[in-house]
Formats: structure tokens, C-alpha cells, sequence
């Protein structure tokens, strides 16, 4: 297995921010047009995060002129530029499906809360000191 | 030498220059070390046996470890003969690397197939099996006729029928070599390779990197 991870290692050089399900990203992607290489901003919702090691992929999902735009991009393509973290949302599941079903107001995801998680997070780490 | 030895380890994914993913076959590949060299004179055949693999030196038989130690080796976990190109000598106790194989080479590549038991005719030999629906009972995975009546009052042989499947010898055609590392003696072929993990693999180039990219492409 150790020859696996090492050959995967090399692919998993680019930089991606710690991002899950509920996170609103801006996903920077090439795009080839002739010999022209641009780049094109694609954001919305992670509503799904899959694979491990280099095989790592998530979906953004994002409403496009009414219509809901789904895109799968695999965590490690040299394709995909940059991604840029929004929002954090608050989200109880680790696959947003549902929100395919949901439009409008319904499906909104909550902001986390920073500043309670801080709040929460040194006063959780009183007790063990 | 167009053919070498490898350890089937595992699938992932690299992604080329433009982007693309490309499906690889990670095949730890050698060191392969020469323990005899058959030639037509003595053998009737030219051949070059190697050794390749790693085992517990305690699990070689006395006559195995004394063939090995010709070669200046305690054990092996395998023994395969290849076939060297015209011209080429080899000599007992030499040992041959991954540097047979280059990227873009087109290779096939041999392996035992994972041993899948008894299965049925549906999965085996791809059979249709019966109707779903209209009263059917027990005939969905049936295999149907398997001959006619009186006359020739047997089943012919070859008749596809359920069985052991899995655990034969396959060879895959038109894999491309991505990479080769040689520091950890690694090759990637984009595609899929016969067996399990830890199987053992045999590469043949069928069309070097080198012959490949000289010809004029036809149009």
C-alpha cells in the first residue's frame, strides 16, 4: 500500500482549504478554449464531498437562471485553479441531497457561528489542562 | 528483454499534464535476478529464468535454495522464464530492473484472475436468463436448453453451463505504460491488470515508446 500513497502523495501537492457539506466555495476552474486558457469562477453549495486520498471529489451545487447546476470537480485536478471558502454553513449531514428538492427560502443553509465555536472551544479545554 | 516480472499493488488515479484523470494500475515491477539461462544448445530452447518476489527463506526447500544460490540468492516467491530478443546474453547472478519499460511503451499484460467459485451461467457466460414475469417460477437464472432430445441424446462438449470461474491465466492487450520509477522500481499502466493485489504479473512490450513516436502518423 505504501507505494499507493506515495504515487498519491505527489498528486495532492495543491493547496485546498478545509471546506465540507454546507460551505459555500468559489471554485476557480480552467477553461480551454483553442490554445487560450482562462478561468472560470463556479459558486454555490457543497452539498457533497466523496473519495479518499487522491481520489477525493465534492459537488457544488448552485442555482443557475432558475435552474439548479450541479458540478462535480475531483479535489486534486490540476484544472481546478483555486478554491476559495465563502461561507461555512451549519449543516447536521454529511450529503446535502435534499436540497434538491428544496428551492427558495427552504433552501437556505445556515452561517456558522464562529465566535461560539471559539468561545466553546478553549473553555472544552480548561478541564484537561 | 521485452518481458519482465511485477507485483500487481493497487489502482489510483494520476492526473496528465492537460488535466485529465488517467486510471493507472500501480505494478511494483522487480528487481528480476537471472538464475539460469537455457540456450537452444542444452535446453532445446533459449530462455533466461528469473527470480522475483520476497519469501521467507525458511519456507525454500533444500533443492530450490541450492538452484538459488547459483545466483547468489537464499530465496524467492517466484520463478518464471522469459524470452530474451535475439542477441541479447544474460548470465546467472545478474539482476534486471524496470528500466525495460519506458513511458508511452504498449504493453499486455498476464495475471491469474481472482478466483470467483461456482457461478451461474447468468454471470459466467453472460446469459439472458428467463422471463421475470408471466408465471415464471425458478427459471430466472436457468441456463435454458442444453441440447435436444433423442437424437444426439448427450450434451455436446463446450456447452456453456455454470461453473468454477475466475482463477485463469488472462491477458489484458493495449495497456499504455504512464510512468516508470525506478528508484521504487514502480511502473503505472493506465487500465485495469488481471488478478488481485500481490498477484504476480507478467509485462510484455508489444510496441516500444521508441517505435511508436518515430512512425509518420497515416492519415
Amino acid at each position: 500500500m505504501n507505494l499507493i500513497r506515495m504515487i498519491e502523495a505527489r498528486q495532492m501537492k495543491a493547496k485546498r482549504p478545509d471546506f465540507g457539506p454546507g460551505d459555500t466555495v468559489k471554485v476557480h476552474v480552467k477553461i480551454k478554449e483553442g490554445d487560450k486558457e482562462r478561468i472560470q469562477i463556479f459558486q454555490g453549495t457543497v452539498i457533497a464531498r466523496g473519495g479518499r486520498g487522491a481520489n477525493q471529489s465534492f459537488t457544488v451545487r448552485k442555482i443557475s437562471a432558475g435552474v439548479g447546476v450541479e458540478r462535480v470537480f475531483p479535489l486534486f485536478s490540476p484544472s481546478v485553479a483555486k478554491i476559495e471558502l465563502v461561507k461555512t454553513g451549519d449543516v447536521r449531514r454529511a450529503k446535502l441531497y435534499y436540497l434538491r428538492n428544496l428551492k427558495g427560502k427552504s433552501a437556505r443553509i445556515e452561517e456558522k457561528m464562529k465566535e461560539l465555536e471559539e468561545a466553546s472551544g478553549p473553555a472544552a479545554a480548561v478541564p484537561t489542562e | 528483454m521485452k518481458q519482465f516480472l511485477g507485483k500487481k499493488v493497487g489502482m489510483t488515479r494520476v492526473y496528465a499534464e492537460d488535466g485529465a484523470s488517467v486510471p493507472v494500475t500501480v505494478i511494483e515491477a522487480g528487481p528480476c535476478h537471472v538464475t539460469q539461462v537455457k540456450t537452444a544448445e542444452k535446453d532445446g530452447y533459449r530462455a533466461v529464468q528469473v527470480a522475483f518476489g520476497e519469501k521467507r527463506k525458511n519456507l525454500i526447500n533444500k533443492p530450490l535454495s541450492g538452484h538459488l544460490k547459483k545466483a547468489g540468492l537464499e530465496s524467492t516467491r517466484w520463478l518464471a522464464e522469459l524470452k530474451p530478443e535475439d542477441g541479447e546474453n544474460f548470465e546467472a547472478g545478474q539482476v534486471l530492473d524496470v528500466s525495460v519499460l519506458h513511458p508511452g511503451d504498449i504493453i499486455k499484460v498476464s495475471g491469474i484472475s481472482k478466483g470467483l467459485g461456482f457461478q451461474g451461467a447468468v454471470r459466467r457466460h453472460h446469459f439472458a436468463g428467463g422471463p421475470k414475469t408471466h408465471g415464471q417460477s425458478d427459471r430466472h437464472r436457468a441456463p435454458g436448453s442444453v441440447g435436444a432430445s433423442s437424437f444426439p441424446s448427450r450434451t455436446f462438449r463446450g456447452q456453456r453451463m455454470a461453473g468454477r470461474m475466475g482463477g485463469a491465466t488472462v491477458t489484458v492487450k493495449n495497456l499504455t505504460v504512464v510512468e516508470v520509477d525506478k528508484e521504487h522500481n514502480a511502473v503505472l499502466v493506465k487500465g485495469a491488470v488481471p488478478g488481485k493485489p500481490n498477484g504476480l504479473v507478467k509485462l510484455e512490450i508489444v510496441e516500444p515508446a521508441s517505435e511508436r513516436f518515430k512512425k509518420p502518423k497515416e492519415k
